[in-house]
């Protein structure tokens, strides 16, 4: 095989994006060179992106499946704002994707999808050329990927549908060798995944390296790139996406709890995976519950709290409309379970796949009365361990329902995470009560949190429900008297869980020109962008929320030191608002709501508007 | 920790005021259940009562045992939690027509294709009585109610039919007038393994009094109710009547025929009467026979007892053995191996330093 001498040009950073049909095997490329990337010790940041439909008609818009992946050199927080690549399996996967293709950017087609049907479905007239109002700004790579695959395996005994289904792993190769990856991971996957196959193994690995040498090969790719090992904390990493995280957080709960966990939910995009992913623990004591709808779901989990298990449901925007009520008999019986809601894109059905962070003030005040719920939020993919984890503590050692946020963005998306030492996790400080004697079930202690006596312990039976009740005894009682106080002794509960935050940490001076202030899955964005205009110099800081409700007592502080609040959210200005009516500080919103993570270039451009106003 | 005292009635009382109206066919439910239980065997602090919303959903204050009285139609689902978290516990699901039937119908037809074994009290009084006085799933077509000026356009749905085409392995039905039959029937419930389903005919006489006088008249009760033995065949009216199976066309049909008076089990028109037998696997007759005399068959005598008890494996029994199973076959898990399972890679100190 002819070897070119080639200079490798050394890079921080680069985002590819892998897109195709939904049946050409996107998710898995992406997967693949994730891992690779991710052992070759770059830091990883990906982001997929599904179309709403299973299986839309092949080759339409609809239909095109991504998965885009940054890796660098550097510690990066986002998986990046454009790209540096972009493979493009048919003509679809072009035209929904190609504005994202940076200047100068690489384009790699899969020529022979190309064909006049294909342009036809994806909307393009015929003879078309397509790619001619591009040319000038991108480097523009045609290659035949299904016909070298083909020819690659014309020895293999096997249909041509099958040998087809390969492409993938050429196009795989191909971006392997542009950047300098080694093979091996993917072929110790295919091997684990293929064992049993060995005809369509080889096939796969031999279309891997055909990819590869391809590259190697022929004159097109002038250059090949390397992107260095980042500056990583040394440890134990995996790679991980949020809702994976958030599972192996409520395991981690469970025993932190010293309690088994229950789940009761419904299936829903783009919460589905927790439940999946729990099922597969029952040797962990984890009990889960596939219940009739929303509703049974989060009332199973009441129910298994009521008899002490750790009680989580799990759902997305929709399902915590159906839940509301729920939620609502939790909070007034004072009941310990975590309802997370992994939101997408609404109103309604809306944009089950996407990612939005619409449904903040749904979960804060989207009930009847006044029904405080303690508000978690995390940040990033593995971030979910750590933010599930504490929703769970909240819910137990206040004895009260606690939503945990996260959204389609953080689900989906995945990153390194640096596996915590387990020795380092606290247990949950509580205990059931067991006294007949003391016990009262509204009995509280410092924090307020009642007594919890679950059924089967002798002389401490007792009924709670939904009617408002007096306080200690727990009797039902709806005078003005015992109404107001209770409705006090809720809020103040759940305003006590700040009396037990640490300090909020800021990046950055803890005084200066421009607070950015977020929650969830913008996290990311805003850290860099954060980063880059204090190299610029600017005085610029960034905190970012985990827990909404309460806001940490020293929050109003931190922001009194900043001429500017800034807050960032992918919705029309949900936390802005409860800051504004909080504190009545005068905070600006930067709000996207195209469906997109947000862009750090944006956001640097905002801010510096924003600084030009001082 | 054993039950030292014998349990008596007074241990369930719960203190404070039963709050029903006077007359009320509730009371006569409270006070059968508190009856049953101290006879059951069961520790006194392992019962759970589990209600909705409806003067019904009340019941659950006045039991001196744990409870929960939940929100409107979703009892099955708290209950179920209750019980799969904790299968030690007997789970008592107390519901009206409207709250197990109109609200909540979706749960009550998965709480008993499930077989959660819980030992479900539909309180059937044909009406809403809480929100004073609307039809109900259950009230007759044509009521006149405060939102019915016109009479009630839906069609009734028979509760036992419901149960027992939603799979029930237990389905019964009692007269809250009938002390001693709806404790057979509470006990006979209690020992079913699996969801035990009682529709209990409970007058409402604020709002739909009346509506079960028939089965309890002097005059009309021999010919209004056909009790139910197992083994026995299905007579009534002080045996001179009883039920036989027609064909009408395709259809199997249940009707009334009047007994030989000079051959024993057998119609005047030489036909067999049908035997009872609950543990019958096909729910067929079952189903029939929960028809008769429903409101939409009024012609016929209502069957009261229980109707079907088969036996099949609950959920909680089965979802513990498959937990059984998994830790048999994966070991019991540790969280160390879940966090640092597979695909791990180590950055060393020296690493780019
Ligand atoms: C979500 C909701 N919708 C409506 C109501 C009002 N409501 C309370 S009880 C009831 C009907 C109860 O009827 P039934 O279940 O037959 O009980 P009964 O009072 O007759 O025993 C209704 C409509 C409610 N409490 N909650
Ligand atoms: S309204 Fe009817 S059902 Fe309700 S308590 Fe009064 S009599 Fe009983
Ligand atoms: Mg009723």
């Amino acid at each position: 095989m002819a070897t070119k001498d080639q200079d490798k040009e050394q890079l921080h950073s680069v985002t590819i994006r892998f897109c195709g049909d939904s049946g050409d095997g996107m998710q898995l490329t992406g997967t693949q060179f994730t891992n690779t990337s991710a052992l070759f010790g770059n830091d990883i940041s990906t982001y997929p992106n599904f179309p709403a439909e299973i299986r839309a008609p092949q080759g339409t818009l609809a239909g095109v499946s991504g998965f885009q992946i940054h890796f660098s050199s550097n510690n990066i927080h986002t998986a990046g704002d454009e790209l540096d690549v972009l493979v493009a399996m048919n003509p679809a996967a072009f035209k929904t994707n190609i504005e994202d293709l940076k200047q100068n950017g690489i384009l790699i087609v899969n020529e022979d999808a190309f064909t006049p049907n294909n342009l036809k479905k994806a909307g393009y007239i015929d003879d078309e050329d397509i790619f001619a109002p591009y040319e000038s700004r991108i480097r523009v790579y045609k290659v035949p990927i299904t016909k070298m695959t083909l020819t690659a395996l014309e020895d293999f005994d096997m249909m041509a549908k099958a040998k087809e289904r390969c492409k993938n792993m050429f196009a795989l190769g191909l971006t392997y060798w542009i950047y300098s990856r080694p093979l091996d991971s993917t072929e110790e996957w295919l091997a684990s995944k293929f064992g049993k196959k060995p005809e369509i193994l080889e096939a796969n690995i031999k279309a891997l390296k055909a990819g590869y040498h391809f590259g190697n090969t022929i004159e097109a790719f002038q250059n090949t790139y390397e992107v260095p090992e980042a500056k990583i904390q040394p440890g134990t990493y995996r790679n991980i996406t949020g809702n994976q995280a958030v599972a192996i957080g409520f395991v981690a709960a469970s025993e932190l709890a010293k309690r088994p966990l229950f789940i009761g939910s419904y299936p829903i995009t783009p919460a589905t995976d927790i439940l999946q992913e729990l099922s597969k623990y029952k040797n962990y004591g984890v009990k889960t519950f596939q219940a009739e709808d929303e509703i049974a779901g989060i009332g199973s989990a009441i129910g298994s709290a009521f008899s002490g298990h750790l009680a989580v449901t799990t759902t997305s925007g929709p399902g915590i409309a159906l839940k509301s009520e729920f939620m609502n008999l939790a909070v007034i019986t004072e009941l310990p379970v975590v309802i997370a809601d992994i939101q997408r894109g609404g109103p309604s059905t809306g944009l089950p796949t996407k990612t939005e962070q619409t449904d903040l003030l749904q979960v804060l005040y989207g009930r009847n009365g006044e029904s405080p719920i303690p508000v978690v939020a995390a940040k990033s993919p593995s971030d979910c361990f750590e933010a599930a984890i504490e929703a769970c503590r909240i819910a137990v050692e206040h004895m009260t329902p606690v939503v945990f946020l996260s959204d389609t963005q953080i689900a989906i998306g995945s990153e390194p995470w640096k596996l915590p030492d387990l020795s380092n996790l606290k247990e949950f400080e509580y205990d059931f009560h067991k006294d007949p004697e003391t016990f009262a079930p509204y009995k509280r202690n410092e924090l307020l949190a009642r007594q919890w006596a679950v059924p089967g312990t002798p002389g401490c039976e007792h009924t709670i429900g939904g009617l408002e009740k007096e306080d200690i005894t727990g009797k039902v009682n709806l005078s003005p008297e015992a109404h107001e106080h209770m409705t006090k002794v809720r809020a103040e509960k759940v305003q006590l869980i700040a009396s037990k935050l640490p300090a909020t940490e800021v990046l950055g001076e803890s005084k200066g020109d421009l607070l950015f202030l977020g929650w969830g899955s913008t996290y990311g964005a805003i850290r860099t962008a954060t980063e880059q205009l204090q190299a610029e110099g600017l005085k610029v800081s960034q905190v970012h929320l985990r827990h909404i409700n309460p806001l940490p007592n020293d929050l109003e502080e931190i922001m009194r030191g900043f001429k500017q609040v800034v807050i960032p959210e992918l919705n029309l200005g949900q936390l802005s608002m409860i800051i504004r009516s909080k504190f009545l500080i005068d905070a600006k919103g930067i709000n996207q709501m195209n469906t997109k993570p947000l862009s750090v270039s944006d956001l640097m451009a905002k801010a510096k508007e924003f600084l030009g106003e001082l | 920790m054993t039950q030292a005292k014998e349990l008596t009635k007074a241990d369930f009382v719960s203190e404070g005021d039963v709050k029903w109206c006077p007359g009320c066919g509730d009371y006569a439910i409270l006070s059968s259940v508190q009856t049953v239980l101290p006879t059951l065997g069961i520790p006194k602090e392992k019962f759970c009562f589990v209600s909705g919303i409806g003067c019904s959903s009340r019941f659950p204050y006045y039991m001196d045992t744990y409870g929960f009285h939940t929100i409107h139609g979703r009892a099955p689902t708290v209950a179920s939690g209750v019980k799969l978290a904790n299968p030690d516990l007997s789970v008592w699901v107390v519901t009206g027509d409207g709250d197990g039937l109109s609200i909540g119908g979706n749960h009550t037809v998965h709480m008993i294709r499930r077989n959660m074994d819980l030992k479900v009290l539909l309180f059937n009084n044909r009406i809403y009585g809480l929100t004073k006085g609307q039809y109900s799933p259950t009230s007759e077509q044509g009521k006149v109610t405060k939102t019915s000026l016109y009479g009630s356009i839906d069609s009734p749905l028979n509760p036992l039919s419901f149960a027992i085409a939603s799979g029930a392995t237990f389905a019964a039905r009692t007269n809250a007038a009938n002390p001693k039959h709806m404790q057979e029937i509470l006990r006979a419930a209690a020992a079913h393994k699996g969801t035990a389903f009682i529709e209990i005919f409970q007058n409402c006489n604020i709002f739909n009094d009346g509506a079960f006088a028939k089965y309890l008249n002097k005059d009309t009760k021999a010919e209004e109710n056909l009790f139910l033995e197992e083994g026995k065949p299905l007579l009534f009216d002080g045996e001179t009547k009883g039920i036989v199976m027609n064909l009408d066309g395709n259809n199997p049909k249940l009707t009334v025929e009047e007994v030989d008076p000079d051959k024993a089990g057998v119609s005047k028109t030489g036909k067999k009467f049908l035997v009872h037998d609950p543990k019958n696997e096909d729910h067929t007759l079952a189903y029939l026979i929960s028809y008769l005399g429903s409101i939409s068959d009024p012609e016929n005598p209502a069957a009261m007892g229980v109707l079907r008890s088969v036996d099949k494996p609950t959920y909680g029994d089965v979802l513990n053995a498959q937990e059984e199973q998994a830790v048999s076959e994966k070991g019991k898990g540790s969280l160390k191996d879940l966090v640092y399972s597979k695909d791990t890679w180590t950055v060393k100190e020296t690493a780019n330093a």
